[in-house]
């Protein structure tokens, strides 16, 4: 039987504004069936976004959602969280828009262990603007403002998310879409933050203009490079040149920052 | 039973009229000279079960109170110029999601670092044009240790019920002068809440015009579930580019603060009766005008004092009234001009209107206010 997504799915607002090919709508069904896994109350589900093609997802779903400013949906996150706890939140949105304009929210929602699930689809370029470089394009890519192939270093966003503080950190790609809504259901039951990153695909602004002949050809790039980190300690180092380690990451137990708040609360009252 | 009274700084009169208003929510970040409203909170909201929360940066703090008023908490921000700036887009953001909080600004001088420790009235025209797009603002510019406190009580008032950002401005002499505060009573003061919606779930659109020229506005949490964004909307909050749905939520935002001017507004009036000359001019420099009206009495010259407590929306129609009774008019301001050109807006060539200004770091004087009115006679 067909999976019923059309219940999670705000009448009448389909179709999405995503192009033919995009991974995104991907990631929005593993997003649905990890909800629908952890049996999430929309009425006490907060959708959290910044802006950009991926920002859009918030909108298409029967929860409450907060499609707010460029960068800052972990900013807005963090105050819905903190004045009610007893909510779940859940942030979406891409790769520039969580680690460029929006990086020092996403470092430090990381830090403080918030509890939430940060599902960052992180497909390589500024996809809404027309394909302008973001921090996750490749070095030497071709983006619109980098005709003569992209000068910058990368950011390895879950290593950033590690390093950061969050307490859950897992990858896969949108070539995975039974992984994405495994992780997503770890990263919601998980108690504080946790980062999904999901390799994606832009075949309007990055696929056409970096040697992608069809969405069907980054599919299997996505795939094709995608090594199980439980596999990975048996590769050398030159075996995983150029791979990306998928599954989870990284998990460590360390006190919520709502929890750690409660506990301030207590000692204020009590003193 | 006596009252309490307490000898307060200006930006902790500013804290206990947040709690008093009911304030469950502060997200700030560190700067002078508007620190000690953050301090005071982050001791006093926890007492009551409400949250503080120091924020990375000026931006988060502003996105983090209005994420948190959107679950139903009265929430606030302290910050001072940079702080302002920098939180301008968010601003704009709660005017157009229609997201109640209240952003105080203890004015410094100067563009950019400026003089973090000196006072300055320079932010009032960046109080209501500072974000981009048309919008309306509310700004109240309290003077004494005490109307901080009430003019507190009152932004979150007025956020709640016309439903959007309100800025509260004050000079860092009053944000850090000492007075003699006497604490209302509970009740005392009016305490504005939230008008929740009435519909059920399935028929609620946090935008209905029909509803009234403020929709009630749900909470995230209390079991409706809808859609909020920064981009232009319809009824039912969902993203258009509909030119009809577009110019009548614009205009309905606009609306709602411009044709409410007469509730929203308050003003002081000193010895204005029978003045032939104004000084318009409020904050810490409206109390040096006060003394300087007090002076200039003494010698005979028939001078008056209009005190703007709510700066935006512009007191329009009693500066009019008073610009064809006047002379001239004197407008006082720790600023380059600024007000001026509203006040000149607003006399409609009826008198002159000339500009008194400071921007050293050191407050207007009552002598500097008097030789210029005499100078003007």
């Amino acid at each position: 039987m067909a999976y019923d997504y059309d219940k999670s799915i705000r009448p009448g607002k389909l179709p999405h504004i995503w192009c033919p090919g995009c991974g995104h709508g991907i990631v929005m069904k593993g997003l649905i069936r990890a909800m629908d896994t952890c049996g999430l109350d929309r009425k006490n589900t907060a959708i959290v976004s910044g802006i950009g093609c991926a920002s859009r997802l918030p909108g298409y779903l029967d929860a409450c959602t907060l499609h707010t400013a460029h960068g800052r949906a972990a900013a807005f996150a963090t105050g819905v969280k903190m004045a009610k706890p007893e909510m779940t939140v859940i942030c979406c949105g891409g790769d520039g828009d969580g680690t460029a304009i929006g990086g020092n929210h996403f470092i430090h929602a990381c830090r403080r262990n918030i509890d939430m699930t940060y599902v960052i689809m992180n497909n390589f370029i500024y996809g809404m603007t027309g394909g302008q470089f973001s921090p996750c394009t490749p070095t030497g890519a071709k983006a619109s403002t980098t005709p003569y192939g992209n000068p910058d270093p990368v950011f390895d966003i879950s290593k950033l998310a590690i390093g950061a503080g969050a307490t859950f950190v897992a990858r896969t790609t949108a070539a995975h879409p039974r992984e994405i809504d495994k992780l997503i259901t770890m990263g919601i039951k998980h108690k504080g933050m946790a980062i999904i990153e999901v390799l994606d695909d832009c075949p309007t602004t990055y696929g056409r203009r970096n040697k992608f002949r069809s969405v069907v050809d980054m599919m299997k790039h996505l795939k094709a490079n995608a090594v199980p980190a439980v596999a990975a300690s048996k590769m050398t180092a030159e075996q995983l040149a150029g791979k990306f380690l998928t599954g989870v990451l990284f998990q460590e137990e360390r006190p919520e920052y709502t929890a750690q708040y409660a506990e301030v609360i207590k000692k204020a009252q009590g003193a | 039973m006596a009252k309490k009274v307490a000898l307060l700084q200006g930006n902790q009169a500013c804290a206990a009229g947040a709690v008093y208003a009911g304030c469950t929510f502060f997200a700030g970040y560190p700067i002078t000279p508007s620190t000690e409203v953050a301090e005071e909170l982050s001791n006093d909201l926890p007492k009551i079960g409400g949250k503080f929360i120091q924020m990375e940066d000026e931006i988060a703090a502003m996105a983090a109170v209005i994420g948190a008023s959107l679950t139903g908490s009265k929430s606030i921000t302290a910050t001072s110029g940079p702080g302002v700036s920098l939180k301008q887009e968010l601003i704009g953001y709660a005017c157009i999601a229609e997201v109640p909080c209240v952003i105080i600004n203890v004015m410094r001088g100067g563009p950019s670092t400026g003089m973090p420790t000196g006072p300055g009235q320079s932010d009032v025209m960046q109080a209501m044009w500072g974000t981009h797009g048309d919008h309306a603002a509310i700004a109240l510019v309290p003077s004494t240790v005490q109307e901080i406190f009430t003019e507190t009580v009152r932004a979150f008032n007025l956020a709640e019920k016309y439903r959007m950002p309100v800025q509260v401005l004050f000079d860092e002499i009053v944000g850090h002068m000492r007075e003699r505060i006497v604490f209302p009573e509970p009740g005392e003061l009016e305490v504005i809440n939230r008008t929740a919606p009435t519909v059920s779930p399935a028929e609620y659109k946090p935008y209905d015009a029909t509803k009234g020229q403020v929709p009630p506005l749900a909470s995230f949490g209390s079991g409706y579930k809808f859609h909020v964004t920064g981009l232009n909307k319809a009824a039912d909050g969902f993203p258009t580019t509909k030119a009809e749905y577009v110019d009548a939520e614009e205009r309905r935002q606009v609306n709602k603060v411009m044709d409410n001017v007469a509730d929203i507004e308050s003003n002081e009036e000193y010895l204005t009766e029978d003045a032939e000359v104004l000084i318009w001019s409020y904050g810490s420099t409206a109390r040096s005008a006060r003394y300087a009206v007090n002076e200039l009495r003494k010698q005979g010259i028939k001078v008056g004092l209009f005190r703007p407590v709510t700066l935006w929306p512009f007191p329009e129609k009693r500066t009019s009234e008073l610009a064809k009774q006047c002379k001239a008019i004197v407008v006082a301001e720790m600023n380059l001009g600024q007000m001026v050109y509203e006040v000149e807006r607003a006399a409609k060539g009826n008198c002159v209107v000339v500009h008194e200004g400071r921007v050293d770091g050191e407050p207007i004087n009552p002598g500097q206010i008097a030789a210029k009115v005499k100078e003007v006679m």
